[in-house]
């Protein structure tokens, strides 16, 4: 830190915010951290499980004339009567393999998980900055129904939507629909909590110096927002989203678990615990085991990272 | 005071006395029959849904002419004896049962009867077509009704076992002179309300929730039917692993729609035991022939379901001893018609499917210019027969196997009936129960070209005069074996056209806490007065 030759370096470098974010500082308190160390592993594991479901998995979850259907309720590390094919974590009751469920189902939660984090990121953060930036009215009403969303649970949110949705959506296309209903019910569910955050660091952010500068120099009221402010108000969201990420994903589970979510032909982790369910009291526990194991597993590991990370990234705890 | 004293004494005496014994017979009979099932009524009304789970509730509230017990043979209820007319074979009259009266006290007379068929055959109803063949319903005298009917039918009785007989003043007064319409999802004052003369009285209804009954002491069957039961309280519990929990804990007495994963478990935990046998109800699935391009299919311009190959594809390439061994866990028997070995008509030597053979059924489908298949949805209850949404995701999963790219929509039976009955499905999976134990009742709803009263539940555009006049001359013929001819006949159209592709005859369970012994019946919908009759 006190060579002066690497600073300047550092922040000349063309990555820019996060560039910076991840520089050897960053890097040292992963290091030194077991926990850290350990969930990044678990994350990326499933994750690249995940990516490469298609190359993995022995046999295509999603693909229903795949199945056979004497292969059903086939217990863990036993051969289907039909297929005789192995099925190292037994099958259900469709004689869907549960390990290359659990690639396909950990892929859809992640990618619902993610979607659905984006979706929030955004509309959250352009109405933070709107209403911090434009005040008055606008903000009066945007605020407010950010106070309104925040007062309702995000799944009722999300279950409210859902049912909207369905309703409106002929059911012969809902199969293909539903990821991104449920990507934007769990989406629109969420992003008050980030318009909160951006607009309070706007309001600090908008007094300052050089967007006064900015404005007297004649730049528009957009540009300014997403060129001057934007950048530095990012920092503590990017934050909240790791940590939203795993709830996102916990979310999407609650909803398949609920049958309001993923269809059963289309399994994601929840669809996959929901089946499970009825056969667990029946004998056939790794129906729901394995995919609630993969489940707790993905959601901790990212909630045990986004803690890290807020810590890391906060110099009052150091 | 003294006085008094004299002349009261010994009513008081006497009163307490009967008080106390009839307390005591009460509380050493006092029994609550606490009882689950998958699903509710859609209403009380008992002519507007023609579906088991109305009837369940219908049969302990309201009562028809004739009854079937648990094992399916025919009693009287609200009619002590019946006959055809000997001079006229088109007409059959009713003796009814003298000094019955209904829960609010009114007294049960022939106008109810003739008010409550005509309450049937109206457009809202739903059982007008088990009396396709009644022309008109005449009162006699208070206690004989007369049926005329469309020349001679000589299983009209087999018709009215779950035709409920309403009281016409209650109903003329709480707006219930005509049937909710479920269709247009209307409601009228015996949607939650009922007023019959059965063996129960209605305490209250909360829909999806739970229904309470209590023992009806004015019934005219109670010395016969000593049923034990003071109360019954119905609640629908749709979760298969609850409703099982529930029954484990102690929560209720009987359960109906055991799933079929947890028969062996029932069997063999402490103080509950399970009675299965098979219900008198086919499972198939429904293709919608009449339309000329199929809502949900990516083929354009013509239906590909209209091509009887393409039916005979779909039906070689369903594993039916597959669903049966891993589906129904054996709780089943495949079938390769729409009906069941308990009716009249059944053929063992028809009842054959064609065997599974993944290859025959891909070319039958190249034959029909298919070669890569299409893509169609098929929609299926959730909610209603054992393990509906398990058969029809093993149904896709096996069409996949032969290029039939299947979307499947799975809902409740509310959605999933309404749909079936405005014809609103290009492919659909149905069971359908035999309360008369006659072929006719499955031709006439099923194949019979849709009408106002008859081919009710015929959702697959199906429409041929040739098949309907052969279905509507078994209304009127008396010659059994002229009758019976002619069933075989209609039959073997069937087995040649595949309109429907027949599963199985589906197996249900009942398991009931150790104390009560509730046998199975055939209809699925057990009349609990017969507990009794089946004691003594």
């Amino acid at each position: 830190m006190s060579d002066p030759a690497s600073k300047p370096q550092a922040s000349a470098a063309p990555m820019g915010a996060i560039g910076r974010a991840l520089d050897a500082d960053l890097w040292f308190w992963f290091r030194s951290s077991p926990v850290a160390i350990v969930s990044a592993f678990v994350a990326v594991t499933l994750i690249a499980a995940a990516l490469l479901a298609d190359v993995l998995a022995p046999q295509n979850a999603f693909d229903a004339a795949q199945l056979n259907l004497l292969d059903g309720f086939t217990p863990p590390m036993e051969r289907g009567m039909g297929s005789q094919m192995l099925f190292l974590m037994g099958s259900d009751d469709q004689g869907r393999d549960i390990f290359s469920a659990l690639f396909y189902g950990t892929r859809l939660s992640l990618l619902v998980g993610l979607a659905s984090v984006l979706f929030s990121l955004t509309m959250g953060i352009s109405l933070g900055l709107l209403a911090g930036y434009v005040g008055g009215r606008t903000e009066m009403f945007i605020m407010r129904v950010a106070d309104i969303q925040l007062s309702f649970p995000a799944i009722l949110i999300a279950l409210l939507i859902f049912g909207v949705a369905r309703s409106l959506i002929p059911p012969q296309q809902y199969e293909t629909a539903a990821v991104v209903v449920i990507i934007v019910a769990i989406g629109l569910s969420n992003w008050a909590q980030y318009a909160r955050t951006v607009r309070a660091s706007t309001l600090v952010e908008r007094n300052k110096e050089y967007v006064q500068a900015a404005r007297l120099m004649g730049i528009s009221g957009l540009a300014i927002m997403a060129r001057h402010v934007l950048p530095n108000v990012t920092g503590p969201v990017l934050v909240i989203a790791t940590i939203n990420l795993a709830l996102a994903i916990i979310e999407e589970a609650t909803l398949s678990f609920l049958g309001v979510g993923l269809p059963v032909t289309q399994p994601s982790l929840g669809t996959l615990i929901r089946s499970g369910q009825k056969f667990l009291l029946s004998g056939e526990w790794w129906i729901l085991f394995f995919p609630a194991l993969v489940l707790v597993l993905l959601a901790l590991a990212i909630n045990l990272l986004g803690d890290w990370l807020r810590d890391a990234l906060n110099p009052k705890l150091r | 005071m003294k006085q008094m004293d004299k002349t009261r004494l010994p009513a008081l005496f006497a009163a307490t006395l009967l008080a106390t014994t009839a307390l005591v017979t009460w509380s050493a009979e006092a029994k609550t029959l606490r009882w689950a099932r998958s699903q509710d009524a859609t209403t009380l009304d008992p002519h507007s849904g023609n579906t088991g789970p109305n009837h369940v509730l219908g049969h302990n509230i309201y009562e028809p002419l004739v009854i079937r017990g648990f094992d399916g043979k025919l009693v009287g209820a609200l009619a002590t004896s019946w006959r055809v007319l000997p001079d006229n074979p088109s007409v059959w009259e009713f003796k009814l049962r003298p000094n019955v009266k209904f829960h609010n006290g009114n007294a049960f007379t022939a106008d109810d009867v003739v008010f409550s068929i005509k309450r049937a055959l109206m457009p809202a109803a739903d059982m007008k077509s088990l009396l396709v063949s009644v022309e008109d319903v005449t009162k006699v005298d208070d206690l004989t009704v007369q049926f005329k009917t469309k020349g001679p039918n000589p299983l009209l009785v087999n018709n009215l076992t779950n035709l409920f007989i309403m009281d016409k003043e209650w109903s003329e007064a709480n707006n219930a002179a005509t049937p909710q319409n479920l269709k247009e999802k209307t409601e009228n004052g015996a949607t939650r309300n009922a007023n019959g003369t059965g063996p129960f009285t209605l305490v209250s209804r909360e829909p999806d929730v739970r229904t309470v009954v209590k023992k009806n002491d004015a019934y005219w069957g109670n010395a016969e039917y000593n049923h034990g039961i003071t109360e019954i309280v119905y609640r629908p519990i749709p979760e298969a692993a609850t409703r099982v929990a529930a029954l484990l804990s102690g929560e209720i007495d009987y359960l109906q729609d055991v799933p079929v994963q947890d028969i062996a478990r029932l069997q063999t935990a402490q103080g509950i035991k399970v009675e299965a046998g098979p219900e008198n109800r086919p499972i198939f699935l429904g293709f919608n022939i009449g339309l000329p391009e199929l809502r949900s299919s990516d083929v354009k311009g013509k239906n590909p379901l209209a091509d009887v190959r393409v039916r005979q594809a779909i039906n070689t390439a369903i594993n039916r001893d597959a669903i049966q061994r891993v589906t129904m866990r054996g709780q089943s028997e495949p079938v390769g018609m729409v009906w069941s070995r308990f009716i009249n008509g059944y053929d063992k030597a028809m009842d054959t499917w064609p065997k599974y053979d993944v290859a025959a059924a891909k070319k039958l489908l190249a034959d029909a210019g298919y070669p890569n298949g299409f893509s169609i949805t098929l929609h299926t209850t959730n909610d209603r027969y054992v393990n509906d949404e398990g058969i029809a995701q093993s149904v896709v999963a096996m069409l996949g196997q032969i290029g039939v790219k299947v979307t499947l929509v799975a809902h409740s039976l509310r959605v999933h009936f309404p749909g079936i009955q405005r014809g609103e499905y290009d492919f659909y999976l149905l069971g359908w129960g035999i309360p008369t134990f006659d072929s006719h009742y499955i031709f006439n709803d099923l194949y019979r070209t849709k009408t106002p009263s008859a081919g009710t539940w015929n959702g697959t555009g199906l429409s041929n005069a040739e098949l309907d006049a052969k279905i509507d001359s078994l209304n009127s013929e008396v010659d059994t074996a002229k009758r019976n001819a002619t069933i075989v006949d209609i039959w073997k159209w069937i087995k040649e056209n595949d309109v429907y592709a027949p599963i199985h005859v589906q197996f249900i369970a009942g398991a009931m806490r150790s104390e009560w012994t509730i046998p199975t019946d055939v209809e699925n919908t057990p009349k609990m007065k017969f507990l009794g009759a089946s004691r003594s």
